[in-house]
């Protein structure tokens, strides 16, 4: 065996084209006589549509095809199909596509686009999560109970609920009342844009045989091609879908996006291929966003600083569509107790429809939201009950004996959130006796999530050698940069002992040649398609071994491989791929074996449905990734800018397989964190529903001057028992808890807390003219009330 | 209304006709299938599509074609020559500075121009040059550390070029 591949610092294996500028990513490709596509969009935010009138636009020169609700009445939807390809009878959002135009040039597209016109009714518009839940609001989604919907999300017809999710442990009504100290909060999370620095694109064209051929910017060709197929009435086998590099997606270019306005557009202009390209004015509003959250807490604890009852109501601000926001509301629902053991639990996460942008996911999945209102609750109960935040959350923290919100039993092999506790408060010397500067402050808060997906969701891969036994391997999990092309080459690299040099991945995948993967979301890839790379690697070991003992006249098992070569130790001989990859010959010209594939998958073991009612379930996901992060800060008390100096951050993820790539992500993540944290938020005009802030001037990402000084990063490596190598999932963990952190420190720099994402500047300043206030408010008051010469 | 120009890209001269409202951006993806130069906003806000004109970093996005008539210009794609790569680029596989990718272009090409006026960028030096290049996946701190990198490296390859008469490792910036 040579030395270990999985665990080094292996550079992208993509990395070359990147910086060369050579890799292609879909607005990159060429295509003959491409058309172009403006799409015609709603300037309401909720209207009834009584007429779209095309046929102007269809006629101005250079158009080549125009198509509305009219033409496609589809619905598509990844989990509630809500959404149709244009709006038909109404509109739900300031920038929902009621028609589109294919023309010649961008500038003959946006010119017809303009020339169709649509009559509007606009009705009542509700922006408000609150105003949406609240009994007799005005429907956005009248047909609701009509809609097709997987089985395990529960949307509630004749309401703007489009996904439900109850969680009901033990019996909190009674904790509760037991309870020593009973602390309640509100706490909430506005909409914010992914911003990937490439807007989303996509390219289509429908031969005139009636194929259907796609490129796009996007996160899961196979659920394109899937839903696509669905959509349009289509054999899947008769959809193709292409996907290049992708420029980031966050979530954003989960599921499906553009695509269906773009094949529509093309199945009126067949053999033309037509590209649908959001500028990055449109990309704030008219592709998803992150939901809102409003989120309620009551926590009664006992004399110890125990947690007893738990209720958690989570409020959802899914925009005009839920199809896949609803699944958010789900994973919030079963990890809606975060990293703590909370033995009674009353826990409501419900998604309601808005006439906002729409939700979807967002690198975290909801959990970025639900954390900073967990996070900050322990801080605020761990600070009032006089307990150390970083004590407290050890003493209530979960861990092996210890049962989620869904009752299930955690075991030694599920990770350790304590560890990483300790190891972020001693990184950014959290203790409790710490000296104490004004204005500067640390905090503290964990993190965990589980892939939400359905409880079938596959990955698969195809290895095969080409002549010279360099190993091709295909995958259909996207690298937008989180680095599985590279982690899937070391896997393959470790399991049959071969130089990642002769290793090429083969990560743009296109679904007539690739092999099935659902999706790359939920940090699900480096675990999944690498435990399908290790299957495969076995077999192909097998079928090399078979080969190699029959050539060497030696047992199968006695053969190793090393280096490129199958090794039989005994006799020192030794047989290089080469020349058994494509089939040994013997000297007298006979040959055996033949060109060595093989192709696995991966499912997810063992998974079970939540109860419907309560949701218990002892195996609701396939595994749990813990962390935490522990932040220093400086709050300027004359402007309240918040300066984040050091993050200190420590996830349990079984295995580093890449450590320069783990720390990328977490990098990447702490400072993403950072900006929703501090600097992001979606504001729509209350009157008319439209982004005030949709450009990179008005919306501020952080930037090379927003980094913390320090960011110090550790792992933990307790394996995962059905990881590859112990792996579990980490990229979308890394921006969870630090905007909660930040918070923490905020309160214990100067006695403020934010409870609203984000912490702005004029937040903080605001909070400490008011604490101000009410400091000078107490002092007069204690003036008045205490009598001359009273000694105290 | 069209306007021919003549410029020299990345080395090669180029003479072409185009529409006078046409971005050198558009030009350079279109016109010349440079696509290395990406668009991330074209509004001047994320510096993903920037390149070097005259030596100098610009958002191609905000200059006209007709505006690099009779200058330089150099994209991502003139940084490396034949294979040989520039030692930014060299660096940025080497620190892990590349995630996605989209931004990495403008991010090379604005680090060439920073280390062609200060060879020796102190880390803030690093931040203020790169801060109108917007980048969503890295948290930058391997991008500033790689430019660093490359800093030395470039030094440390001057020296060693100018003492054993080796070539320097290449110019970095056509003029
Ligand atoms: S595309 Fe030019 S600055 Fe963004
Ligand atoms: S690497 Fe993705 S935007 Fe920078």
């Amino acid at each position: 065996m040579s030395a270990p591949v999985v665990g080094t610092d292996v550079p992208r294996v993509d990395g070359l084209e990147k910086v060369t500028g050579a890799a292609k990513y879909t607005a990159d490709l060429k295509f003959p006589r491409l058309l172009h596509v403006a799409v015609v969009r709603s300037p309401h935010p909720h209207a009834r549509v009584l007429d779209v009138r095309t046929d102007r636009a269809a006629r101005m020169p250079g158009v080549r095809a125009v198509a509305s609700g009219r033409d496609f009445p589809l619905h598509t939807g990844i989990y509630l199909k809500d959404q149709t390809v244009f709006a038909t009878d109404r509109v739900r959002f300031v920038g929902d596509p009621v028609a589109a135009v294919a023309a010649e040039t961008p500038e003959l597209a946006a010119e017809a686009a303009a020339q169709v016109h649509v009559e509007y009714e606009p009705l009542p518009p509700i922006f408000d999560v609150e105003e949406g839940f609240a009994e007799g609001a005005p429907l956005v989604h009248p047909d609701l109970g009509s809609y097709e919907v997987v089985p395990w999300i529960r949307p509630k017809a004749g309401t703007n609920v489009c996904n439900h999710l109850k969680i009901r442990k033990g019996d909190y009504a009674s904790a509760l009342k037991g309870s020593w100290k009973v602390f309640e909060n509100v706490f909430r999370v506005p909409q914010v844009q992914h911003v990937p620095m490439e807007p989303h694109v996509s390219v289509a064209r429908v031969d005139l045989a009636g194929k259907v051929e796609v490129h796009s910017s996007a996160q899961s060709p196979f659920t394109v091609r899937h839903l696509l197929a669905h959509c349009f009435g289509l054999p899947h086998g008769d959809v193709r879908v292409h996907v290049p590099y992708v420029g980031g997606g966050f979530g954003g270019k989960a599921g499906i996006n553009l695509e269906p306005i773009a094949v529509a557009l093309a199945m009126r202009c067949r053999g033309r291929w037509v590209r649908l390209m959001v500028d990055r004015h449109e990309e704030f509003f008219a592709t998803v966003v992150r939901q809102g959250l409003t989120a309620t807490l009551v926590t009664g604890v006992d004399r110890h600083g125990k947690v007893q009852a738990q209720k958690m109501h989570y409020l959802w601000n899914c925009g005009g569509y839920g199809g896949y926001g609803v699944n958010i509301v789900r994973s919030a629902g079963y990890t809606c107790g975060g990293a703590y053991e909370f033995p009674n639990v009353e826990g409501d996460s419900i998604g309601v429809y808005t006439n906002r942008p729409v939700g979807s996911a967002y690198r975290g999945f909801g959990m970025q939201e639900i954390h900073w209102a967990l996070e900050q609750q322990m801080d605020r109960v761990a600070v009032e009950l006089g307990i150390d935040p970083a004590e407290f959350r050890l003493k209530n923290c979960l861990g092996a004996g210890k049962s989620t919100v869904t009752g299930q039993l955690l075991d030694e092999h599920a990770g350790r959130v304590d560890l990483c506790i300790r190891n972020v408060a001693k990184a950014i010397g959290f203790e409790p006796d710490r000296e104490r500067t004004p204005y500067r402050g640390k905090g503290i808060a964990c993190a965990v999530k589980a892939p939400a997906m359905p409880n079938d969701a596959a990955s698969s891969v195809i290895l095969k050698f080409a002549e010279d036994a360099t190993l091709e391997i295909l995958i259909s999990g996207i690298d937008y940069g989180q680095g599985l092309m590279t982690v899937v080459a070391q896997f393959a690299s470790e399991a049959l002992d071969l130089p990642v040099e002769k290793i090429r991945v083969k990560g743009c995948p296109d679904t007539d040649l690739s092999p099935y993967d659902w999706q790359t979301v939920a940090s699900r890839q480096t675990w999944a398609t690498g435990n399908a790379v290790f299957r495969a690697a076995s077999e192909i070991r097998g079928k090399l071994c078979a080969t190699a003992a029959e050539a060497l006249s030696v047992p199968a098992e006695e053969l190793s491989l090393r280096g490129g070569a199958v090794v039989h130790e005994a006799t020192g001989r030794a047989l290089p791929f080469e020349r058994l990859v494509m089939g040994y010959q013997f000297p007298d010209g006979h040959a055996i074996g033949g060109p060595v594939a093989a192709a696995s998958s991966y499912l997810p073991e063992g998974l079970l449905f939540l109860d419907p009612e309560t949701s218990q379930s002892a195996k609701p996901v396939a595994k749990w990734t813990f962390g935490a992060q522990a932040v220093s800060i400086a709050v300027d008390p004359e402007t309240g800018q918040v300066t984040v100096e050091k993050v200190a951050a420590c996830y349990d993820v079984g295995k580093v397989v890449n450590p320069a790539l783990i720390k990328g992500q977490t990098y990447g993540g702490i400072v993403q964190g950072l900006g929703t944290g501090t600097m992001e938020e979606l504001v729509l005009d209350p009157k008319t529903g439209r982004a005030v802030n949709a450009s990179l001037m008005d919306y501020k990402i952080p930037s090379t001057e927003d980094v913390p000084a320090e960011m110090a990063v550790d792992f933990v490596e307790t394996a995962q028992k059905d990881g590859p190598m112990g792996a579990r999932g980490i990229g979308e963990h890394t921006m969870i808890p630090t905007p909660a952190a930040i918070a923490n420190a905020l309160w214990d720099a100067c006695g403020i807390r934010i409870s609203e994402m984000p912490i702005t500047a004029e937040k903080v300043w605001r909070a400490l003219k008011a604490k101000e206030r009410a400091e000078r408010g107490a002092k007069a008051a204690g003036e008045a009330r205490v009598p001359a010469g009273t000694v105290a | 209304m069209k306007k021919t120009i003549t410029l020299d890209v990345n080395g090669v001269a180029e003479t072409a006709e185009v529409e006078v409202g046409q971005t050198l951006l558009r030009f350079l993806r279109d016109g010349l299938d440079l696509t290395g130069t990406k668009e991330g906003c074209n509004e001047g806000e994320c510096g993903s599509c920037m390149v070097l004109l005259d030596g100098r970093p610009v958002n191609s996005c905000l200059v006209l074609a007709v505006e690099a008539d009779g200058r330089s210009v150099t994209t991502v794609e003139g940084l490396s020559r034949e294979g040989v790569l520039h030692p930014l680029q060299k660096a940025f596989l080497s620190q892990a500075a590349v995630q996605c990718g989209f931004c990495t272009p403008g991010m090379v090409v604005s680090a060439a121009a920073l280390l062609r006026e200060n060879p020796e960028p102190t880390e803030d030096d690093v931040k203020k040059a790169l801060a109108g290049n917007l980048c969503r996946c890295t948290g930058y701190k391997q991008i500033v550390d790689a430019v660093r990198d490359a800093a030395a490296a470039m030094r440390a390859g001057a020296v060693a070029g100018g003492e054993a008469g080796k070539p320097a490792e290449r110019e970095e910036v056509p003029a």
